[in-house]
């Protein structure tokens, strides 16, 4: 990556080309998934999606490859219709609307450049197929290319840019016919760590900056966590949980939200009893206490799982749930030490920042391990990820 | 070459050998276009002469032929592109079982022989020409729609599969891109596929107009009473050839030389703006040098050298030269026509004295019928002198009738 790239990505404003608007507008053009299943034969690949997307919001679709977050991408901007229920923007049902007469634009998972065209042809060409003159065009596309930083590279070809500037590219072309819904399909995974770190506050920023609705379909939980203002995440064709990014974190209420999204240890069991929001459970190591999810009513000898993020669990006694483990091996991550232990059968993983002191190495053996009921959460038994 | 790779006198040599068997026929007949021989040859050499390529020229069947190839591959290439084009589209778009079978349906015209195809196109055409009661003069029984009918079948499917593999290499995500951006799928089609397709658009042409162009097998039946130039070159090869074919194979060779060289430059200054090393290259830099090797300048230099040679050989006149050629034939003629003249005229000196001229043949060639039919059998002088018998028995001892010699022309004689 050229240093000349780089400090030009950091430009932290962007003259923005567009107007925001006002919250009136915004009301009318929210999306809803009215009931949607998409199906393909017998093959389920949306199920009973129903939610709404309010204007301006940067929406988030997170899940595991093939939990048909893209397929709904694709519904929404108009390549499928749904097989059941309703695709409506700004109250109007897109039933028969072709993408190219849909309020949406979609960044594809591999930008799809035109490869033969400049990158301000590429840039213009929404408006070229509008029958803007060309004058105008390039005047257009010059704007954009100011916006995304990246001026004067209009006369190159695609395949002269790097990963980041044609991200920007496809971006701005997206951009130019000032689309109500912009849907980006992963669009950063295919760049590196570092620049997809950048790109993420660069999205953020870019969709304050023009106020528009973003969805956004990742599988990558840092991505949704850190730019979206809610979060969908999806298993199987199923909407699981939607909420804010923290809700998400810290109150999953499904077993496969609180296994797919961050790390997090789970431990089976049965709940013995419950006293307000604090549940019980007879698990393998002991009788554990956690919060239950949502203000939710077990009965006792349900099936349950206790999660407890590792980052949560601590050394040392004086904890209410405690319980011993064996150390099986530990990684340095450069932020925070990973701890794998064991404890009868059940792998626990326990994480501790870098203080940037020495390391308090726990010599090999058993370990006091334990947390709070309030930082573990009880979820009746489902799906983990990656089971 | 490397000798390690094995090279040396013996792959030298097999090159050679190569392309000699490439060539050879080639650079011939090359010759013998210019050779004054009424008959293709080298050797002997008459006189250097253009006067072949006018031959060919005034040739109306061939000429008309060629007009007939001409219009008959501009139509086809203007048919066959499209409905190929068509059919790749429609392949690339379905699933895969239905896919393998339509590609076998449209490939098959490509399997199935020349000859079955002209004969089929003339009888499908013709009973449908009859049966809407069309006359034989409507274009069901016009040779140039039926060879246009029978090429297009399978020159389309070659077509299809220029644009099958260059299909295969297009990302339809791009499509479906320009559909999202706001294009209606026809924009996305011109703006997007289109010029993707461009090169594939270009050697489909090619392709096409060259099958249609070369194709005997189909058309010799299809065009029925008509010529194409290749139906035409076929029958005049099979009456008997003369240079002005050559003179024919020396303008096609040509064509292709200027075809070809300019397309290498075209090639080359591509590569070497595409690779970027245009500016460190001694020629690309030189402005002088850098317009000399321009595919156009390319191509008009050797047009111009081409029509400069034919301008030149238009000039030339080889008459002096083929009358000095017939007198020399004459002279020969005449010196020979001497000489049998004179061995003739030895033959009989030396002969006559031996031999006389009526017992010559007898004696020479003994003959089966015991000299019945020598020139001389008849004469009644030679027979007069051996009968001194009786006339009525001399026949009858020369020849035993079985009628006892009762037709003899004496026996009627009255007996003395």
């Amino acid at each position: 990556m050229p240093d000349a790239v780089l400090s030009g990505m950091r430009l932290p404003v962007y003259p923005g080309p567009f107007s925001r608007l006002s919250e009136s507008a915004m009301a009318t053009r929210d999306i809803v998934l009215d009931h949607v299943s998409i199906r393909f034969g017998a093959y389920t690949a949306v199920d009973n999606a129903h939610l709404v997307i309010k204007g301006g919001e940067f929406f988030s679709f997170l899940g595991p490859s093939g939990c048909g977050k893209t397929t709904l991408l694709r519904c929404i901007s108009g390549f499928s219709d749904p097989t059941e229920g309703r695709v409506l923007i700004g109250g109007q049902d897109m039933k028969g609307i072709g993408p190219n007469k849909r309020p949406t634009a979609l960044i594809f998972q591999n930008l799809a450049l035109f490869p033969l065209m400049s990158v301000a042809d590429n840039i213009a060409f929404p408006l070229e197929v509008r029958g803007v003159g060309r004058k105008d065009r390039r005047k257009r596309a010059e704007e954009l290319l100011e916006m995304i930083a990246l001026p004067g590279v209009g006369d190159k070809k695609v395949h002269e840019l790097s990963g980041g500037q044609r991200q920007r590219v496809a971006i701005a072309r997206a951009l130019a016919v000032e689309p109500d819904i912009l849907l980006l399909d992963e669009p950063l995974s295919a760049l590196d760590l570092k620049l997809r770190h950048h790109m993420r506050t660069e999205l953020r920023t870019i969709q304050q900056q023009v106020g528009l609705t973003f969805i956004y379909i990742t599988h990558d939980q840092g991505e949704a966590l850190t730019m979206s203002d809610r979060v969908a995440v999806m298993n199987a064709g199923v909407i699981e949980q939607v909420d804010p990014p923290e809700s998400i974190y810290n109150r999953p209420k499904t077993s496969f939200v609180a296994s797919f999204v961050g790390e997090s240890n789970a431990i089976e069991g049965k709940v013995a009893s419950q006293s307000e929001v604090l549940v019980s459970v007879d698990t393998p190591l002991g009788r554990l206490q956690g919060r239950a999810a949502g203000g939710r009513q077990y009965r006792a000898g349900d099936d349950c799982i206790l999660f407890i993020r590792p980052e949560q669990l601590s050394v040392g006694g004086g904890h209410s749930n405690s319980l011993t483990a064996n150390q099986v091996k530990e990684e340095f991550e450069g932020n925070a030490r990973q701890l794998f232990l064991e404890a009868n059968g059940i792998p626990l993983r326990l994480s501790r920042v870098n203080l940037g002191g020495p390391a308090d190495s726990i010599s090999g053996g058993a370990v006091q391990v334990g947390f709070e009921p309030e930082q573990a959460i009880v979820l009746p038994h489902g799906v983990l990820a990656g089971a | 070459m490397n000798r390690g790779t094995g090279g040396g006198a013996v792959a030298a040599g097999f090159s050679l050998l190569f392309f000699s068997f490439l060539f050879g026929p080639l650079i011939i007949m090359v010759i013998t276009a210019f050779n004054s021989s009424s008959f293709p040859r080298i050797t002997p050499w008459e006189c250097f002469t253009t006067e072949w390529f006018g031959v060919l020229f005034a040739n109306d069947r061939l000429m008309s032929g060629l007009l007939n190839s001409l219009v008959i591959a501009v139509s086809v290439v203007a048919i066959a592109v499209p409905v190929g084009l068509a059919g790749a589209l429609a392949l690339s778009e379905l699933s895969s079982r239905l896919r393998a079978v339509l590609y076998t349906v449209l490939i098959t015209p490509i399997l199935i022989p020349g000859v079955v195809l002209g004969i089929s196109t003339i009888v499908f055409w013709g009973a449908l020409g009859r049966s809407v009661g069309a006359e034989y003069g409507s274009f069901f029984f016009s040779g140039m729609f039926l060879t246009l009918a029978g090429q297009v079948t399978f020159v389309s499917a070659y077509a299809m599969l220029v644009f099958l593999a260059r299909l295969q290499r297009f990302d339809p995500i791009l499509t479906e891109a320009a559909l999202d951006l706001g294009a209606t799928p026809g924009q996305a089609f011109r703006k997007i596929l289109l010029p993707f397709l461009a090169p594939a658009i270009a050697s489909a042409a090619f392709l096409t107009f060259l099958a249609s162009f070369e194709n005997y097998n189909t058309t010799v039946f299809t065009i029925l009473s008509g010529n194409t130039f290749t139906t035409a070159l076929a029958s005049k090869v099979r009456h008997g050839t003369d240079p002005s074919l050559s003179a024919l194979a020396v303008i096609i060779i040509g064509l292709t030389l200027i075809g070809a060289i300019v397309h290498e430059a075209y090639t080359r200054r591509k590569e070497v703006l595409r690779s970027g090393i245009a500016r460190r290259s001694r020629i690309y830099s030189n402005p002088v040098l850098k317009t000399l090797v321009h595919p156009l300048t390319v191509f008009l230099i050797l047009a111009g050298v081409a029509a400069f040679a034919a301008y030149e050989g238009t000039r030339h006149d080889a008459s002096v030269c083929k009358q000095q050629i017939l007198d020399d034939k004459r002279a020969r003629q005449h010196e020979l026509l001497e000489e049998q003249r004179r061995k003739m005229q030895e033959q009989q000196k030396t002969v006559a004295p031996v031999v006389s001229p009526s017992e010559g043949p007898a004696k020479a060639n003994p003959s089966p019928f015991g000299g019945a039919f020598s020139p001389n059998g008849l004469t009644p002088g030679q027979n007069a002198p051996a009968s001194s018998g009786t006339p009525a028995e001399a026949p009858a001892t020369a020849n035993p009738s079985p009628f006892g010699g009762a037709f003899n022309p004496g026996a009627l004689k009255p007996s003395p």
